[in-house]
């Protein structure tokens, strides 16, 4: 079916989506250093034909369907049977999305404060790294964009970041890449092993290699460590997230605003697609050892957010807590948590890019980011204020708005498999409104002082960038059908995945409603309710 | 009973004309939720007055619908037949895996009651605000916040299912935040908007576990398919009633998670009034009568513990009460107290008179906020009651129906809350299956009594004796004083501010005759609601067995209680010569030092932790991470040299080194 559909598209969508961004790169190469409006053009331009390229993708994408679809297969090394194998399902799609929409807007959002023509040809080739991750289905071909990524947002921080830009920069780079070594070893273990077994061919076509019974459950599990080694430093789990709150710091707001909006979910979506994916039994093995540190981290960096003395570390630290929901969520290994983690991604993405963008634009305007230094804004920025408010709230997790749809479905998850893991979770949903309320407080509250005193409010450019950005958390907090339903059936075949693969584990689902009670109660409904058709009629 | 749509039964067109208007229940919710967008984009534009009087009639409009509503559910048959419940599915919300939520409605004669109440209360506090946010620079900002908060209370209400209560519950905190900081220039404000917030939210994480584990019980959230089935175990239905009224005590304001609520009078006064004695606060009492077939299925000891917390905390909030001399301070622990009335019925199974005394409660507790809030103008924003006296005169109508509102909370009959307060002295006395019910009795009539002594001596200093401030027009001054006498210049307030003080005052008097003990006929309140507590052919409502004697010997007790704390007040605050009465022990008023013993251990033993994580993540972690690149650099001249900087030769390095391992790991595995 989906190949009908990319007959229908006739062209190679996923190859275009991809290389588009890099080529828009090379373009503003070739202008003259002289013309940063020209640069600046063709960046928003690329990035905004892309935007529409993943539109059009999310358009034409099979609801339903629980594969993958506008499949792209092109043999690239032959020999070691590395091939460019691009494919969209129901976890990859809204990642797509959100990397196509952010992009245009972090670019929109800010100008660089020098040499703007390196500045967005990086942001472009970044951008077609975390679209290729996104899209691969080869295991190869996921490295070498998975890496390919550390370059430009390297070069981003170290040279338009902040203060101490070269240690930060340095360390995200040496950190992730350190991780992303055992992987590499991991994942050429994988490939010798399915290609050993009797009549299989060497592939990283990684629908084979889940398929595969070659890799024995030991191998297997350590090899899953050496990805997870990977994965958990770009989440970053606790305790390996030092690196964060230097990055995200440091980095100019564009970077951050992808660094947690995009570059995070590398990591998060790296366990959902080739974690629990390639090595369901080594996930299940190892389930509770990341669930706990996925609670730690929600409780821990909820707690050393609340300290910080820095509004943009405060936020940085907020992602550690945040993420830590999304791995709770993954590791539930049900519907409700994966769905809730995958939701949750992309509601991160948006929530915390936005609180990137409006501590960019204080910090643009105080020269500060010390949360002491200011105090009263929304008496002189009052839309500030409010567009501040409402990002708080989804960060928050108030109901009604996107942030709490994804982190209710994880805690459900969390609670039906491990109950006392999410019993702790929970608790940081009072932390989180102490950190952000408390700073919300300290920086919009009070009396105004003079060096506040003459803050402008947003200009028309920042409330069009921060209007979708709202309209999104909007409408996925009230109505996100529509998102979910995209994503249920591939969420649905990986759960099934896992269930076939693991001995002994069906999806852990609510023991009450298997038990006598739930029996009982459904037989006392049809027993006693003649009018269930009736309820059944009435819904409509 | 079950919950459904009863269309199928339906035949006669009249009642299916009914059944039609009952399904007019989203237009109650919508209404305010329209006024709210209008004036977000609008407000500032439409400014003062007519961004207020828009909500108001967003509200007006709201409070019609409900009443269609009613006539419509009048018109369905009532008692065990289950018609008059009726579910309205609006749309799919959270739909995943086996979980699924929907926005739909419950109209039920619960919910048509609390939506009837809380929208007419709604519409005479708009009103009021029109006259008393006049000349505020966020006239239109205020409307805006408190059209959201109806919206969000009615969703509360109103919600088919735990998690659409929760978004109400949550969004009314929110709203509730902001109108608590709304004057957020003065840091006071501003913490305790935070405050309400984070204190709310601990009893949310009760909440939310109790949504997970009805989840994990029924495998459904709606409450028509959470109770249209057999009784799931006691100790899971225990569990979930206890985390319920983790949440309910958040809300309602129970110990010990009552503190936000006194600090929340920091907000105006109406919205004192709406949020913080009328509507939002009840929300938990609300929520334990919409569970009441998971309370009916706990452990016996689980609705005892509930009817206790509830006793404490209204004995305990009422003695901070007597001791306190802000006029608003004592309304709010008056408020508290009053919850626990409440709680104490919820507890005790007599769910219909936790309604009747909410209900009395939003009338003549609003009644004496909005007239607090008419003093408070007139004296010049000073709270102090003891720079108060004399207002009667230069006040009459404030005063005169504060002083309804008064006789009603303190119990004298025939005004409202004697009844309502009654029945629930009835029920506590009659329902043997609570832990020590005669003592709870005992301890209950106490804190009636000291309701009665405190609010005596508010209005005693407030409107009685001579005054203790100077006449800014005279210049006199009718008692002598060492200390300069502040200059006040009182006057009653515009219509806007005294037509809802004369309607809740009319209420106030005469809100008890919905439900009069004397004969069934007259128990109309009991009657209405029975269908909400009817589960699987038996009633989850307590009903007292008292034969009448024993009814009329308790009333005569509860009103010679009343009249005792008013006369004990008078001789004791009435004073002709413009004395203030002895006063409380300063332990009592600083609320026998819970409050600050939390604060500093916030600010204390909790903040150093906090801090010493940060610090451990500063030094230990990230130290830890930057130790061994140091080490790495020290490690002589021969790796200097591989560090040359070139990305691009570390990756090949990596890479080198990858397969390197590969090869080892490869070897030792097989």
């Amino acid at each position: 079916m989906s190949a009908v559909l990319a007959a229908n598209v006739g062209f190679p969508l996923l190859p275009v989506l991809v290389v588009l961004p890099v080529l828009g790169a090379l373009v503003i190469a070739l202008t003259p250093s002289t013309r940063p409006d020209v640069a600046r053009a063709i960046a928003l331009s690329t990035t905004v034909m892309t935007a529409a390229l993943g539109i059009y993708l999310l358009w034409n994408f099979e609801t339903s369907n629980g594969t993958f679809q506008f499949e792209s297969d092109q043999s690239w090394i032959e020999s070691f049977g590395i091939s460019w194998l691009a494919g969209v399902d129901g976890i990859s799609l809204w990642l797509i999305v959100l990397t196509v929409l952010l992009f245009p807007l972090a670019i929109f959002a800010v100008v660089p404060e020098h040499s703007p023509k390196p500045y967005y040809a990086w942001l472009l080739i970044l951008q077609t790294g975390c679209l290729g991750v996104f899209v691969a289905l080869d295991l190869f071909m996921f490295f070498v964009f998975f890496e390919i990524v550390l370059v430009p947002m390297y070069f981003l921080i170290a040279n338009w970041g902040h203060g101490n830009r070269h240690y930060a920069a340095m360390k995200f780079f040496i950190y992730t890449m350190l991780g992303s070594a055992l992987m590499l070893v991991g994942m050429l273990s994988l490939v010798w092993l399915h290609a050993k077994a009797p009549g299989n061919e060497l592939t990283f076509d990684i629908r084979e290699l889940a398929a595969s019974d070659a890799v024995g459950t030991n191998a297997a599990r350590w090899i899953f460590l050496s990805f997870a080694v990977a994965f958990a430093v770009k989440v970053p789990i606790f305790p390996l997230h030092t690196w964060l709150p230097d990055a995200h710091t440091e980095a100019p707001t564009a970077g951050s605003v992808i660094l947690a909006g995009v570059m995070l979910k590398l990591g998060t979506y790296g366990f959902l697609r080739f974690g629990l994916y390639l090595f369901p039994e080594a996930s299940h093995y190892f389930a509770p050892v990341f669930l706990t540190l996925g609670v730690i981290g929600i409780i821990y960096g909820a707690i050393v957010a609340t300290m910080q003395k820095d509004l943009k570390r405060l936020v940085a630290y907020s992602s550690v807590a945040h993420l830590g929901f999304i791995v709770l969520g993954t590791f539930s290994l049900n519907s409700e948590g994966i769905t809730g983690g995958i939701l949750q991604m992309v509601n991160h993405g948006v929530s915390t890019g936005a609180l990137f963008l409006l501590v960019g634009w204080i910090y643009e305007r105080r020269h500060t980011r010390e949360i002491a230094k200011l105090g009263g804004l929304q008496k002189v920025a009052p839309i500030m204020a409010a567009m501040f408010t409402v990002v708080m709230l989804s960060s928050i997790g108030l109901p009604g708005l996107n942030g709490f749809v994804g982190e209710y479905l994880i805690l459900v998850g969390a609670f039906v498999a491990h109950r006392w893991w999410a019993v702790v979770a929970a608790a940081g949903v009072i932390l989180a409104s102490l950190y952000l309320l408390w700073a919300y407080q300290r920086v919009f509250h009070g009396p105004i002082d003079e060096e506040n005193a003459d803050t402008k409010d947003l200009n028309f450019r920042e409330i069009a960038i921060m209007v979708p950005f709202i309209a999104a958390i909007v409408f996925m907090g009230i109505y996100p059908k529509p998102v979910i339903d995209r994503m249920e059936p591939s969420v649905d075949a990986l759960v099934m995945h896992i269930q076939d693969n693991v001995d002994g584990f069906d999806e852990p689902v609510n023991e009450g409603r298997k038990g006598d009670g739930w029996a009982g109660v459904q037989a006392a409904n049809e027993a006693a309710n003649g009018d269930d058709e009736d309820h059944a009629e009435d819904d409509e | 009973m079950t919950y459904r749509h009863s269309e199928a039964d339906v035949i006669a067109p009249v009642q299916l004309a009914n059944l039609q208007l009952v399904e007019l229940v989203w237009l109650v919710p919508l209404l305010p939720l329209l006024g709210f967008v209008i004036l977000m984009f609008f407000g500032r534009r439409l400014g003062e007055p007519v961004a207020g009087w828009l909500a108001t009639a967003a509200m007006g409009g709201s409070f019609l619908a409900s009443v269609l509503v009613f006539v419509g559910m009048l018109g369905l048959e009532g008692g065990e037949s289950g018609e008059r419940i009726v579910e309205v599915k609006l749309f799919d919300w959270v739909v995943a895996g086996d979980f699924s939520v929907d926005i739909g409605l419950l109209a039920d004669p619960l919910s048509v009651t609390m939506i009837l109440f809380i929208t007419g209360v709604a519409t005479l506090i708009h009103l009021y605000s029109i006259g008393y946010m006049h000349g505020d620079a966020n006239f239109s900002k205020f409307f805006v916040y408190l059209n959201l908060f109806a919206f969000s209370m009615l969703m509360l209400v109103l919600g088919d299912n735990l998690l659409l209560t929760f978004l109400g519950w949550e969004g009314v905190g929110a709203c509730s935040y902001f109108l608590i900081s709304f004057w957020f220039t003065d840091e006071a404000n501003a913490s305790a908007g935070k405050k309400a917030f984070v204190t709310n939210r601990v009893g949310d994480f009760g909440f939310m576990l109790a949504t997970f584990l009805a989840f994990f019980a029924y495998g459904s959230i709606e409450y028509g398919e959470m109770f249209s089935g057999s009784a799931i175990p006691a100790g899971t239905a225990t569990a979930i009633a206890l985390l319920v009224f983790v949440g309910a005590a958040g809300k309602s304001a129970q110990f010990p998670l009552y503190l936000w609520l006194p600090d929340a009078m920091a907000g105006p006064t109406p919205v004192s009034a709406l949020i913080h004695a009328a509507t939002m606060v009840t929300s938990g009492i609300y929520l334990l009568a919409r569970i009441n077939p998971i309370l009916a299925a706990s452990h016996d000891w689980a609705p005892s513990l509930i009817a206790w917390v509830g006793l404490f905390t209204a004995l305990f909030a009422a003695s901070i009460a007597v001791a306190q001399d802000d006029i608003k301070k004592v309304l709010a622990y008056s408020t508290v107290s009053q919850l626990g009335f409440m709680v104490v019925a919820v507890g005790t199974g007599v769910y219909v008179a936790a309604l009747f005394h909410m209900i009395t409660h939003a009338f003549f507790k609003a009644l004496m906020f909005l007239g607090s809030g008419s003093v408070i103008h007139g004296m010049n924003d000073d709270q102090n009651m003891k720079r108060y006296g004399g207002l009667a005169k230069l006040m009459p109508i404030t005063a005169g129906t504060f002083l309804i509102g008064w006789l009603a909370i303190a119990g004298i009959p025939p005004f409202s809350g004697f009844w309502s307060k009654d029945e629930i002295l009835v029920g506590v006395y009659d329902n043997s299956d609570i832990f020590a019910n005669k003592v709870l009795f005992v301890l209950l009539l106490i804190a009636a009594l000291l309701t009665a002594f405190y609010m005596t001596r508010l209005v005693i200093l407030t409107f009685f004796g001579p005054p203790r401030w100077r006449d800014e027009v005279t210049g006199e001054a009718l008692i002598e004083s060492d200390d300069e006498l502040p200059v006040r210049h009182p006057h009653e307030s515009p219509w806007m501010m005294t037509l809802p003080l004369v309607v809740l005052a009319g209420l106030a008097l005469v809100a008890g005759f919905i439900n009069l003990p004397f004969a069934s006929d007259l128990h109309f309140l009991g009657n209405w609601l029975e269908p909400s507590f009817y589960f699987n052919g038996h009633s989850n409502e307590y009903h007292a067995a008292a034969g009448g004697g024993t009814k009329l010997t308790l009333a005569v007790i509860a009103t010679i209680c009343a009249i005792g704390g008013i006369g004990a007040a008078w001789k004791l605050y009435f004073d002709k010569r413009g004395g203030t009465g002895p006063d409380a022990p300063a332990i009592m008023a600083q609320g026998w030092g819970y409050d600050n013993a939390v604060s500093n251990f916030m600010g204390g033993p909790g903040s150093k932790g906090f801090d010493a994580l940060a610090e451990f993540d500063g030094k230990v972690l990230d130290g830890a991470v930057n130790g061994v690149g140091k080490l790495i650099q020290l490690d002589g001249s021969f790796l200097r040299r591989i560090q040359n900087g070139l990305v691009r030769s570390y990756a090949v390095l990596i890479a080198l080194g990858a397969i390197g391992l590969m090869v080892y790991f490869l070897v030792v595995s097989t």
